[in-house]
């Protein structure tokens, strides 16, 4: 079994649906030989030139609107923007185009496109390098928007994306240097499914993205305490895999939802709707539904801080232990 | 610089116009009696523009316009049955129903539909373009937009990509003088939005748009360059919305004296009166085009107006996914 650093994971994708689709074609800003801003392109377009590599100037909403024209007439563009903060540049061709194209012409008109970008801190980069801005994009009815975490759920969540005849949000985290087994060969992960990455009897935890990890973490600490957990990634936040989450909530009968993102207004919001809207679920609940989620403050420069902002390990054991009363 | 139209093509071009005209003028009343919801961006004044663009070209050159895109959507061929049921929402609409008055689009007519959203269409034509130029295509974009969007920020980053990668774009800006309300003498920095090709190495010119004549030749023109040497071209035309910006506008931020002086340069009446000396048209053909133009169009208006066939909501979400799929 071999090992595949998360970019490197996210590149192989790239180079293989590039070579078996000359219309798959990477647009973006210092993606030729710079290898992109997160070194993720490197070797691309000294394989396969500037027909399938496009460099562009520092134009991200115009380089994301051209990227939906040419999606619309046949092109399958994979858009890397160097950080998701940039979106709200790239705002009106996601939002008011490309999300509403297939919808707006009766299904006349789709724009193929994958949208790449990373979001998250611990880059000292400050509040505007930062964010986690998914949600941006999944109260957009018309999109799909998938978080992996993994290098091997990145890499077939990736080639779907691209396959995919709509828009597609692919949001990365920024430890592209992370290695895990990634499978050999041909492989795709269908969107729109979660992935239960740890069984576990007595508290689901659910989450994406890089706070995967974070959970993990978390979950190997609460062995200690005897608190078994289930973590839910759910790889894919819009369509959302419902029934993979309240399956979970209704065996453990105890969720905590973590995200990077504000809590206020987050996704873990939608996903708690979700579980609470279910009746059987509902009544399977045991104690409150719980969050933990990054602090309700633009990310601070000065490192101590910044390394304050999202859920750490030992939120996550508190949030859960607080669901055992009786064991406190 | 203008070209003289033969008597057919004359005819045909004044036909154009006049149905644009009529068909504004039809959309309007529909409006003001509540058979129509919604808003709309009539063009009445700007026919020369909106039937003087895409019959100058090849038929297989695409366009993509804006919110004001009906002339321009008559112009490259669709039925005024489609258009008509876009706007009462039907289901046999352009778009059946989904986009309305503001998102008319006909791929058959290479009309790959119209932003909204002032300026941002110019994107998606340069993206259109770049597709094109990389499959070796040999047909151009129409980029429409107006003197208010030419202030987007979206705009110049098109314009400079289109340079840059030598894209088959044809700039089309359709200079009316007002974005909505704001008079382009307060809005634009320079006299002429040709100017701005100067910023992004875009050969370009500033013509008269209410002479059809001349607005033909000038996309000609440019088509020619384009193709010769692959380069994109920024084309200004000059003109006048005689009609409001949208439904209810009262016109309140310009003058009816104002108003007069342009009505003077109706590029129908310019037409209609050079083929008349030119021995090409008589009055009395002219009113038989105007009342036939609107036969044809009250039928079809009659006959919508009674239709109900509308989508369902399950129909609407099917169309949300490319690929048909799950909310």
């Amino acid at each position: 079994m071999r090992k595949l650093s998360y970019r490197e994971a996210i590149r192989e994708a790239m180079v293989e649906e590039m070579a078996r689709d000359e219309q798959v074609v990477v647009i973006g800003e210092d993606v030729g030989c710079y290898g992109g801003c997160f070194k993720v392109t490197p070797g691309l377009i000294e394989r396969f030139g500037t027909r399938q590599v496009i460099e562009t100037p520092v134009s991200e909403e115009g380089l994301v609107g051209v990227a939906v024209g040419a999606a619309m007439m046949g092109m399958r563009p994979i858009v890397e923007i160097m950080y998701g903060d940039f979106s709200t540049l790239a705002a009106d061709p996601i939002i008011n185009h490309a999300a509403k194209m297939s919808f707006m012409t009766a299904g006349q008109v789709s724009v193929p496109m994958v949208y790449r970008t990373p979001m998250g801190s611990g880059t000292g980069a400050a509040a505007q390098h930062t964010q986690s801005l998914e949600v941006l994009f999944t109260n957009v009815p018309g999109l799909k928007v998938i978080y992996a975490a993994t290098p091997a759920d990145a890499k077939g969540l990736l080639k779907s994306a691209v396959r995919d005849p709509g828009p597609v949000i692919f949001l990365e985290h920024k430890l592209y240097g992370t290695e895990d087994i990634v499978p050999e060969g041909e492989y795709t992960i269908p969107i729109g499914q979660a992935d239960i990455k740890r069984q576990g009897t007595d508290v689901t935890i659910v989450t994406y993205g890089k706070t995967v990890f974070t959970a993990f973490e978390a979950a190997q600490i609460l062995e200690d305490d005897e608190v078994s957990v289930e973590l839910v990634d759910l790889r894919t936040l819009r369509p959302l895999d419902t029934a993979t989450i309240l399956a979970s909530v209704r065996k453990t009968g105890r969720v905590v939802v973590v995200h990077e993102a504000p809590g206020f207004g987050g996704f873990a919001g939608e996903v708690i709707a979700q579980i609470v809207e279910d009746p059987a679920t509902f009544a399977a609940l045991r104690a409150p539904v719980a969050r933990v989620c990054g602090k309700e403050l633009p990310t601070p420069f000065n490192k101590t801080l910044e390394m304050q902002l999202p859920p750490s390990p030992h939120a996550i054991v508190d949030a859960v232990l607080a669901l055992f009363p009786s064991a406190v | 610089m203008a070209i003289a139209f033969d008597r057919d093509r004359g005819m045909a071009m004044l036909s154009l116009m006049v149905r644009s005209r009529l068909f504004e003028q039809k959309v309007e009343a529909l409006f003001s009696s509540h058979e129509m919801h919604g808003t709309t961006h009539l063009a009445i004044g700007q026919e020369a523009v909106h039937a003087g663009v895409s019959p100058a070209l090849d038929p297989n050159d695409w366009i993509v316009t804006t919110h004001r895109c009906h002339g321009h959507t008559l112009a490259k061929g669709s039925s005024v049955e489609a258009m008509l049921a876009e706007f009462f929402g039907l289901s046999n609409g352009l778009a059946k129903g989904l986009g309305g008055s503001m998102h008319l689009l006909d791929l058959e007519h290479h009309n790959a539909g119209s932003s909204a959203v002032v300026g941002s269409g110019v994107a998606l034509a340069t993206g259109m373009a770049l597709q094109l130029k990389r499959m070796d295509s040999p047909n151009l974009v129409v980029a429409f937009f107006g003197d208010g969007a030419s202030n987007r920020g979206v705009v110049h980053e098109s314009m400079n990509m289109a340079s840059i990668w030598g894209l088959p774009v044809l700039f089309l800006c359709e200079h009316n003088l007002y974005g909505m309300s704001s008079c382009a003498d307060e809005m634009v920095s320079v006299d002429s939005i040709a100017k701005r090709g100067v910023a992004y190495g875009i050969e370009s010119s500033s013509v008269d748009g209410n002479d059809i004549e001349v607005v033909y030749a000038a996309v000609q023109d440019a088509a020619a360059y384009i193709h010769k040497e692959g380069k994109p071209y920024l084309l200004e035309t000059k003109t006048y919305r005689f009609s409001g910006h949208s439904k209810n506008d009262q016109r309140v931020y310009r003058t009816r004296e104002e108003e007069r002086v342009w009505s003077q340069k109706d590029p129908i009446k310019i037409l209609r009166d050079r083929m008349v000396s030119r021995g090409h048209l008589t009055e009395e053909e002219f009113k038989r085009l105007e009342v036939q133009e609107q036969a044809v169009l009250d039928d079809i208006a009659e006959h919508l107006i009674k239709q109900r066939h509308e989508l369902t909501l399950d129909e609407a979400y099917s169309y949300m996914y490319a690929d048909g799929g799950s909310r």
